[in-house]
């Protein structure tokens, strides 16, 4: 019994420990005051005044573009790049996987000046397009990181079969390995969605004048003072994260559910 | 699985086809200030007078600006940089001159504000706001009156201090302290200075950066260093503090508007900076941003009470002591050994 509890109070701190920073800026959200030092009553003039703001909004929508491209363009990369890699045998399949942590290793800086080079020396403009070429270029690794596990526990025999049957290649990819790895590629394009959110250091090297993401444009108001319609927009992200989770349990449920009743 | 791939793929094309075409028929100019530093509704009425359409982007420091344009390969038309940045912008060939016959504006600027140390000739450089720091104190916890750097040496004052979190300006109120120039090139100087330092930690409450205003408002402390911009921010929350110019002098500094070597649109910059030099603008920027503007006929539009703010505009004479950071060029090596010894001393 006592240990019972014992583990719910160490939950429920670890919890604590995890959720009160965004719990204390959500508060903070409503604070009729520019300071955080001080409660000065509730107020939406942050939401209010977060939705005049043309550039945090534009920071917002850059935001959205790079995440939801650079997700969507490295998974489908990261996927055929997984496959191809679970196919090679010996050496190479040791010396590819290997080229494929290294990026995953590296710090951020490291890679973001080295993309700043290689952009100036390819003459390639610095704006949305090297920016969601740096973004790529960091989420492909983590992509085929998240597939290939899937790949190995998949049964090798079931491909062969569905072609010995009469399937083509590409008919027995998309019907019987795709379906397979599917929760691999979906973990994969959820974190190469939330890393390119995330990035703050590689944006920075590798974008040009007129884009700006959120992290650069909250980083930039470090002088000022960070201004509170980011508390609001950050409480509005959290909202939606937590309406989008919701929504993907209760359908992934709802499938289970079919499937028992299949059976 | 197909209607889901070719839904996948228009995605990506109408995403992909948003990044990349992006009309240019207007002509723009590239815009690149401190993070919070205009009010933006100034933009909306260049665009609409002018029918220049303003990228408008923002940085944190004067180093980050300064990588920025090193960079290369995207350039921009006007930016913001201080004193000594310009300075070294200037000596590095990164700057154009600026034609100012296109800003007649600038006869509106203050002369005390031009031709100053970093642009001698002002060929290239537009003052845009400025600013002095000094020492904000909680009156409600500390009875007498604080005048000078040297106060803050006063043992009475223990684990009430806060310092600024910055090479140039800690290692500053030092060097005034012993009424030596804040941009003197001698190393003993400096170490007296880093002595100094060494000596006032154990009564220092805490170095911090901008969250120096939360700890003064909720009175974990009594005693800062800040800048004039700020600490007019603060008083305005608790009128309780009080500001001071310290009696030994202070460091005066500039934010300014100058436009890159590789601007694009030369002529379009310089309307903007005039633009910017118009008295209802600048009055416009000065009221949101709380900084002093370089520009009477602004003043003069603003609320009576900044107007008579010993804070944003101090009378001349509290002026007299003041320096304007340089570049310490060959000797910045220094300034580094130096800061670090004072912030690794126990």
């Amino acid at each position: 019994m006592v240990n019972k509890n014992l583990k719910r109070f160490y939950a429920i701190l670890v919890f604590i420990f995890l959720y009160a920073p965004i719990i204390v800026l959500i508060i903070y959200s409503f604070n009729d005051s520019k300071l955080r030092g001080s409660w000065n009553g509730f107020t939406l003039k942050w939401y209010y005044e977060l939705f005049k703001n043309k550039e945090a909004l534009r920071a917002l929508y850059y935001t959205l573009i790079i995440a939801l491209s650079s997700s969507i363009i490295s998974t489908v990369l990261g996927t055929f790049a997984a496959i191809g890699i679970h196919g090679m045998r010996g050496l190479n399949k040791k010396v590819i996987l290997n080229l494929n942590y290294l990026p995953v290793l590296n710090p951020d800086i490291v890679t973001a000046v080295a993309l700043m080079a290689l952009f100036r020396l390819a003459h390639i403009n610095f704006g949305l397009f090297s920016l969601l070429l740096a973004h790529i270029t960091f989420s492909v690794p983590y992509v085929i990181l998240s597939i290939l596990p899937k790949l190995k526990q998949m049964n090798v025999y079931l491909a062969e079969a569905a072609m010995d049957l009469g399937a083509t290649p590409f008919y027995s990819l998309r019907k019987i390995i795709i379906p397979q790895i599917l929760p691999g590629i979906i973990t994969g394009a959820l974190l190469a969605f939330t890393l390119s959110i995330d990035d703050f250091v590689i944006s920075f090297f590798t974008t040009g004048h007129g884009i700006s993401n959120l992290s650069i444009y909250i980083y930039s108001m470090a002088r000022k003072g960070i201004n509170p319609i980011i508390n609001a927009l950050s409480t509005l992200m959290f909202i939606f994260m937590i309406v989008l989770l919701l929504i993907i349990n209760y359908r992934s449920e709802k499938t289970e559910k079919l499937i028992e009743e299949r059976r | 699985m197909k209607k889901r791939l070719i839904l996948l793929v228009t995605l990506t094309l109408l995403i992909t086809s948003v990044l990349s075409g992006c009309g240019e028929s207007k002509p723009s100019i590239n815009v690149y200030n401190w993070g919070e530093y205009i009010n933006t509704d100034v933009l909306e009425i260049f665009e609409e007078e002018t029918g220049i359409r303003v990228i408008y982007d923002t940085y944190a420091t004067n180093e980050d600006l300064y990588v920025k344009m090193k960079q290369g390969g995207s350039s921009y038309d006007v930016v913001f940089p201080s004193d000594y940045m310009i300075e070294r912008m200037i000596s590095e060939d990164l700057l154009s001159e600026i034609d100012l016959n296109n800003i007649p504006m600038i006869k509106g600027v203050d002369e005390r504000f031009l031709n100053l140390d970093y642009d001698l000739k002002n060929l290239y450089s537009v003052p845009y706001m400025w600013g002095t720091v000094g020492i904000i104190y909680n009156t409600s916890m500390i009875d007498r009156e604080l005048t000078s750097w040297a106060d803050l040496w006063d043992e009475e004052f223990a684990g009430e201090i806060i310092m600024l979190n910055s090479q140039r300006d800690t290692l500053a109120v030092a060097l005034k302290k012993l009424h030596y120039s804040m941009n003197t090139r001698s190393i003993e100087e400096l170490e007296e200075a880093r002595d100094e330092l060494i000596k006032q930690k154990p009564i220092v409450y805490a170095y911090l950066g901008d969250e120096v205003k939360d700890v003064m408002i909720g009175g974990e402390a009594s005693i800062a260093v800040v800048w004039s911009g700020d600490a007019a921010a603060m008083i305005e929350e608790d009128s309780d503090l009080k500001y001071v110019i310290p009696e030994e002098g202070t460091n005066l500094w500039f934010d300014a508007m100058v436009v890159p070597k590789n601007a694009e649109n030369k002529e379009a910059a310089e309307q903007f900076i005039n633009f910017m030099t118009r008295p209802d603008i600048a009055a416009m920027n000065a009221e949101y941003i709380g900084y002093s503007s370089p520009i009477p006929e602004a003043i003069e539009l603003l609320p009576e009470e900044v107007q008579n703010s010993e804070v944003a505009y101090p009378s001349n004479e509290k002026l007299e002591n003041t320096e304007i950071f340089m570049d310490p060029k060959d000797i910045i090596g220094e300034y580094d050994r130096i800061w670090t010894e004072i912030t690794s001393a126990q």
